[in-house]
């Protein structure tokens, strides 16, 4: 079957009419520009959760090396297992997310921007460029933006080419410049040392077109919505075992109880929040709250009804980090691949509790000595299935697989 | 490869560089087009742009070796990916990956032996809602059956026969 429209709610981002927040924000100083984003509290929509407005400040503070230009560049390498709102919005929503990398790059002084599309949604960029020509025949695009003299900015669609490390933004950097998608170590972040070696901007693709919504709502509008530290709204990309998987947009603070009674889910026995890199919730815990303070997540929730094997799914998982390490780093490289064999170990029953702690310290060495979020994260979705799900993964008989 | 068709490609690879620019951050670009038109990118290929771009070879391999979308070895006309990733595995991904190696008669990583299709995994395409979900090159199907695996390669072999033969005899 061919794809269909995946929105299962009414999006805030369908009451956003196209241009107003760019007018808005350009009557606006460059600085009072980032006022608005950090007044907004908008936090990174990837799942990272890093504050935007502090990350322009960065960037438009930082220095320019030589004559180049600083840049901003939109992070749609969509790749967490069980995420897909980035699609919808690119496909449904492309005009605020390229009018959120244009306001970044006034309120950072950036010439050029790139938005970094993953490989498995070049389907998608046809319509995009159709989308960039058109913006740019409206002046919403190119030389004295919407007549702002001597602003000047334009966007250019790369394709990924699928690696899902190239979603942590100094892999995607690597990538942009020729290179193969091993992440860099940080400092120096790319607000100082970007693309080119000169200050840019990374956003994610939800990140960029909240920014749009806020200025042409306001940033107290924004910051009503949600909690005190999670403001605002943000979209789930929900699948697994409920009734109408899709994306859902709610305010940011939502239990899992509340966000499974409205996807058709009720009766799950976990839930994975945040995607292969996120933890497994299970059911005792459905009464804790997506937001950066407790669930932080980029919006993947995946539903897992009473039948389905923990083991099986922690093991799709580590199946995954063993293809999509970028090898670089060893803790990422053979910790994932140990682990992997260690489920395998589990699966066969033959995993004494010795060996499943000895497994416990290698996730704990993966989460503080690998170079990036990949390894960094890889294990989590291991620990929170042998924390909560013990029960189900010792002792294992042929009858259990 | 005749000389006449090196002669050929070292053109076209000489006209992707002068459209994207005669930089690294090129690269990229020029490998994806290369990819998008062979279905793989040979020793040949990526020692000229590698001449072209005035890099070592092996830095060009290392990129086509690193993404899972560059091919070295020669790849099927008709490259069909399935998502094995959680959600298309939960909505039953096994038995299409079963189903699409019995109507090809090979393995996944395996490309059939007239060199039209190649069969491969590919990790989360993004489509976890309306899984299971497979790519086409770049096209898209998603809650494919496995009652459908035939009718999507009679697809490939009718809607794109007349391209792919093109390319075959080019």
């Amino acid at each position: 079957m061919q794809p269909s429209d995946s929105r299962k709610t009414p999006l805030t981002f369908d009451t956003i009419e196209p241009g107003s927040g760019l007018a808005a924000a350009l009557a606006k100083s460059r600085a009072d520009i980032i006022g608005e984003v950090s007044a907004s509290n908008l936090k990174g929509r990837g799942g990272a959760g890093f504050p935007t407005g502090t990350k322009w400040n960065l960037a438009a503070a930082a220095r320019v090396h030589g004559e180049a230009a600083k840049y901003v560049i939109c992070n749609a390498d969509e790749g967490e297992p069980g995420t897909f709102k980035d699609r919808v919005l690119l496909t449904a929503y492309a005009d605020l997310v390229f009018e959120g990398m244009t306001i970044a790059a006034r309120a950072i002084g950036a010439t050029r921007g790139l938005l970094y599309l993953r490989g498995e949604y070049v389907y998608l960029r046809p319509h995009l460029e159709a989308v960039l020509d058109r913006r740019r025949k409206a002046g919403q695009l190119g030389a004295d933006i919407l007549g702002t003299p001597g602003f000047e900015f334009d966007i250019e669609i790369r394709m990924g080419a699928g690696a899902y490390v190239c979603g942590e933004e100094t892999a995607l950097i690597e990538s942009l410049e020729g290179h193969r998608g091993e992440p860099r170590n940080r400092p120096p972040f790319p607000v100082n040392t970007g693309f080119m070696g000169q200050p840019t901007v990374v956003n994610n693709v939800e990140t960029l077109a909240s920014v749009t919504a806020i200025f042409a709502k306001g940033a107290a509008w924004f910051r009503g919505i949600g909690t005190e530290k999670s403001s605002g709204f943000k979209l789930f990309s929900v699948s697994g075992d409920c009734d109408a998987p899709g994306v859902y947009e709610f305010p940011l603070g939502i239990t899992i109880a509340e966000l499974l009674e409205r996807v058709g889910g009720t009766g799950a026995k976990a839930v994975q929040v945040g995607g292969a890199s996120g933890q497994a919730v299970p059911a005792s815990q459905f009464g804790r709250r997506i937001a950066f303070e407790d669930l932080a997540t980029g919006g993947s929730i995946i539903v897992f009804g009473p039948g389905r094997d923990m083991l099986h799914v922690a093991k799709n998982f580590m199946e995954f980090f063993v293809e999509e390490s970028c090898g670089q780093c060893t803790p990422c490289r053979a910790g994932n691949a140990k682990l992997l064999e260690g489920i395998e170990r589990l699966e066969r029953g033959a995993c004494s509790s010795a060996y499943l702690n000895e497994l416990v310290r290698l996730c704990e060495t993966m989460q503080v000595a690998s170079k990036c979020g990949l390894g960094q994260s890889s294990p989590n979705a291991f620990l929170s299935i042998v924390t909560n799900f013990q029960d189900e993964i010792l002792g294992r008989t042929p009858a259990d697989r | 490869m005749l000389v006449s068709q090196q002669q050929k490609l070292q053109e076209e690879i000489r006209a992707l560089v002068a459209r994207h620019g005669r930089t690294r951050a090129a690269l990229m670009p020029v490998l994806q087009e290369l990819q998008e038109k062979y279905a793989s990118i040979t020793d040949f290929a990526m020692q000229v742009v590698a001449d072209e771009l005035g890099i070592h070879p092996s830095e060009v391999y290392g990129v086509v070796s690193f993404y899972a979308f560059l091919h070295h070895e020669p790849k099927g006309r008709f490259q069909i990916r399935l998502c094995q990733t959680i959600s298309c595995d939960l909505a039953g991904k096994a038995r299409v990956a079963k189903q699409l190696e019995n109507e090809l008669g090979i393995a996944f990583g395996e490309t059939t032996p007239d060199g039209r299709f190649s069969l491969e995994w590919a990790s989360c395409l993004g489509m976890c809602d309306q899984g299971p979900a497979l790519l086409v090159n770049d096209r898209v199907y998603t809650r494919v059956t496995a009652e459908q695996a035939h009718r999507i390669i009679e697809e490939c072999r009718s809607v794109f026969g007349a391209h792919a033969t093109q390319a075959a005899h080019a």
